[in-house]
């Protein structure tokens, strides 16, 4: 970004004033006991563009909003396949994001050669929250800046889980992280009751109706700007390619021509309904909610950066978000 | 020394084994067979009458092994994390030529302390034509029409020279030179097959079962495989090689 | 000058005395001195308390494995109680042959593996295959190490519907088949349970198998001299592992008498 040099020392004066006293390094509580750092990562989340997981009783999905920085740039990559049965899309720091996949796949392959097993989800996603753990505790360390999805499939079927920065972990029924993922996770409350028994097919519009609410007002989802991952059976639109997906259907990541009969299944959007559910999250899987997130604690007097500060607004070019 | 016989003798432990069983590959214009029987032995003990020797690495790659097993299972173990972790870092299948050249810096980087195996890798090469790659256990390795590894490579190996090489045949007056590596495959499957069932024969650390892969290039008719019971492995990527597996009971005996 | 070119580059072996420098009364000893590097780590070239072989087979309702109460000392009956069968969770039984005490560790280590798995808390349950192939890692990483785990193992086990029996030896060998049989019995019983079962896999009942086992386990009590009259059977089946109290089979030695050499006959 450049800017004027003027403009830069009054936005220099402004950080000043919203200077925080505690937020220089990690290891350091603040007197209302928060962890700044901590925090601001979990805004180096919100940068990014949004992604959206869901599962029903037989498939995982995750949908994912690709960003551009420009006319002669490609997108930003949202996903990875980490093995067969685990696939993951992020929000914030692409780079971050592929130190942790990185991690997830040398642990998949781990269980492959040690015991001949594909990895336990749970366990997989407890493996790197713990990692994001310690850089929330020891000094000269800091938070990932990026929060993930995950899907992936075991003997108990489909599972989603969040990952943050914070070192949390949670399981999902549908769950959003990014940009304006709030509106996306507004829609997935609404309908979460009803993906159990969805087809892959109706999953995937449902899941492109909760991405469509992250949008900003002239932009539409294409097949350029979207992305699909895939965990169980092959869908009515992948029968070509059904022999390879086997029985049990592995991660694929849909993009480009592939994902446009997905598309062309969406529904127009319905006239702006005021729906404003309270709370973040669309109910967490298996009873007891832990908590919400750290990102979504009480409100308390010292300022939320990001939000409030006004040079730190997310700019939708910003190469380093995905 | 004059004291040496004071001395214990040392008795080393010897960390490896001989577990008998057989592989060849031969390679077509537009296709490769690779194939291994099922034995494994140990001494004159035959362990079990089915243990595979012959891999699919990807859609257009097939590694057969053979040797000291427990080397085997652990060497194509590790080829196919390397070959993952290629997937993984370029988004597409690793080439068979670049498969071949890990291979050997895989073994040779166990120089003073080898994998005891005979690796034979087939399949399709980047151009579309059918390839064979056969190493020894250090590393060393060349592209070949054809190779015979393992317990009776010295009794299939002159057989392949013939059969494959046209050794010791002359063309008919007026007729084409030979030219090595064209045969059809309803002739390469034959010759595999009877190289087999003959080593069967005369060798007793080979038999029970063949299985034969058979990997086609991108597009090539394979109605001549469907007679042979051949059955589909599915692609990863749908569209581009296939490969087929052909099984055959071989003399138990 | 040492002019012998084998020694160069190496510690100098003070105990031999090359070129007779001193006269014989005279030789230095220098007592256990000898090679400094024979005295590092010590790692197992020969096993001492030993195990022999141990049998299993599939049948209908799972897999039946036996192995005898004995550990050798050389030729010495020297442990006539043990139980080289070791059950691994609640699906995976392991019988061992060969060095019982690296026997013993391997039971360590398995045990604190499930112990990791059981604290985990998540319903994910190692499988035996799964614990199988676990146990031939930890055989290989030791014998490329020069420091092998001196046992024949077999493994066997169900879980969800599925028999699975496997063998790992201490250099890594792995295979897999419906009847296994590990040292001595690999000669002797394995052609018996071969025939007994093969094709009979899914049809077999527990009596048969039994049966079968308890005829095997007889005739390597007549012939394999490191053997004991005095076995057990497990089995792995829905029910879980089920490890039986020790057996002994009815054996005839009267022909013993009429045999010149033996006993009595001059």
């Amino acid at each position: 970004m450049t800017r004027e040099p003027q403009t830069q020392q009054q936005d220099s004066h402004k950080l000043t004033v919203f200077r925080n006293t505690y937020d220089s390094d990690n290891t350091v509580f603040s007197p209302q006991g928060r962890l700044h750092q901590v925090e601001y990562a979990l805004e180096a989340v919100k940068q990014g563009s949004a992604a959206v997981g869901m599962r029903s009783k037989t498939h995982a999905v995750l949908l994912a909003l690709k960003r551009s920085s420009g006319e002669l740039a490609s997108y930003q990559q949202k996903m990875f396949r980490i093995d067969d049965h685990v696939g993951i899309a992020i929000a914030g720091l692409t780079s971050d994001a592929r130190v942790l996949s990185n991690f997830m796949r040398q642990q998949a392959m781990s269980s492959r050669m040690t015991f001949n097993r594909p990895v336990p989800v749970n366990r997989l996603v407890s493996a790197i929250a713990d990692r994001a753990q310690v850089n929330t505790q020891e000094y000269g360390r800091r938070p990932y800046g990026v929060g993930l999805l995950v899907i992936g499939q075991d003997q108990s079927g489909p599972h989603l889980y969040e990952f943050s920065p914070a070192g949390n972990s949670y399981e999902y029924f549908a769950m959003s992280i990014g940009a304006r993922s709030q509106s996306a996770k507004t829609y997935l409350e609404k309908n979460f009751e009803a993906f159990e028994a969805c087809s892959l097919e109706d999953l995937v519009r449902h899941g492109l109706h909760a991405l469509r609410e992250t949008l900003q007002q002239d932009k539409e989802l294409t097949i350029h700007n979207t992305s699909i991952g895939i965990l169980g059976p092959a869908g009515v639109h992948e029968q070509a390619t059904a022999a390879s997906l086997g029985k049990e259907g592995v991660f694929r990541i849909l993009e480009g021509e592939s994902i446009q009969p997905y598309l062309d299944s969406m529904l127009p959007k319905e006239v702006p309904a005021p729906v404003h559910a309270p709370g973040a999250a669309a109910a967490p899987a298996p009873a007891p909610a832990g908590g919400e997130p750290a990102g979504e604690a009480a409100p308390e007097a010292a300022p939320n950066p990001g939000e409030e500060m006004p040079g730190a607004l997310p700019t939708d070019d910003d190469v380093n978000m995905g | 020394m004059a004291d040496g016989h004071q001395h214990p003798i040392e008795h080393r432990f010897n960390p490896y084994a001989e577990n008998g069983g057989t592989v060849l590959a031969i390679a077509g214009a537009d296709f490769a067979v690779i194939a291994g029987d099922t034995r494994q032995t140990e001494g004159y003990s035959i362990q079990t009458r089915y243990a595979p020797k012959v891999f699919k690495l990807t859609d257009r790659a097939v590694l057969a092994v053979n040797g000291f097993q427990a080397d085997c299972s652990e060497f194509v173990k590790r080829v196919m994390q390397r070959i993952e972790w290629y997937r993984h870092a370029h988004s597409k299948q690793m080439p068979l030529k670049a498969i071949a050249r890990m291979i050997q810096t895989m073994l040779y980087g166990k120089r003073f302390f080898p994998y005891y195996t005979y690796n034979i890798l087939g399949g399709i090469e980047e151009d579309g034509t059918g390839a064979v790659y056969s190493f020894d256990p250090v590393g060393s390795y060349e592209r070949e029409a054809c190779r015979a590894a393992g317990a009776a490579s010295s009794l299939i190996q002159p057989f392949l020279d013939n059969q494959i090489y046209f050794k010791n045949q002359t063309p008919a007056p007026g007729a084409a030179p030979f030219v090595p590596g064209n045969l059809p495959i309803d002739v390469v499957l034959p010759i595999v097959i009877d190289s087999f069932t003959s080593a069967t024969e005369r060798h007793i650390e080979v038999g029970d079962g063949l299985e034969m892969f058979v990997v086609v290039a991108k597009g090539r008719d394979v109605s001549q495989l469907a007679s042979l019971n051949a059955e589909e492995i599915p692609a990863t990527n749908p569209g581009e090689e296939r490969v087929f597996i052909v099984r055959r009971e071989l003399k138990k005996d | 000058m040492d002019h012998f070119p084998l020694s160069w580059g190496r510690p100098r072996n003070e105990a031999v005395d090359l070129y007779s420098t001193y006269p014989i009364h005279e030789r230095q000893r220098h007592g256990q001195q000898h090679d400094a590097f024979a005295e590092g780590v010590q790692r197992t070239q020969q096993p001492l308390v030993t195990g022999t072989s141990v049998l299993a087979l599939k049948y209908k309702d799972g897999i039946m494995m036996a192995a005898d109460c004995l550990a050798s000392y050389g030729s010495l009956a020297r442990f006539k109680d043990i139980t080289r069968l070791h059950a691994v969770g609640q699906y995976t039984l392991i019988g061992a042959g060969g060095d019982m005490s690296d026997f013993q560790y391997l039971q360590h280590l398995l045990n604190d593996l499930m112990i990791d798995e059981y604290t985990s808390d998540d319903g994910h349950k190692l499988g035996p295959d799964e614990i199988y192939h676990y146990l031939s890692q930890v055989m290989y990483a030791r014998r490329t190490k020069m420091n092998p785990l001196w046992n024949t193992m077999l493994v066997g086990g169900f879980k969800d519907g599925q028999s699975f029996m496997g063998y790992v030896d201490l250099l890594g060998t792995t295979y897999t088949a419906s009847t296994l049989a590990s040292g001595y019995g690999a000669y002797i019983a394995q052609p018996l349970l071969r025939k007994a079962v093969e094709g009979r896999e899914t049809t077999l009942t527990e009596e048969q198998a039994r049966a079968i086992i308890q005829e095997c386990m007889k005739v390597l009590f007549y012939r394999d001299a490191r053997s004991l009259n005095k076995y057990q059977i497990a089995t792995v089946t829905e029910r879980g592992v089920e490890i039986g109290d020790a057996i002994s089979s009815d054996t005839e030695w009267a022909f013993a008498e009429k045999i010149a050499g033996y006993g009595g006959q001059p």
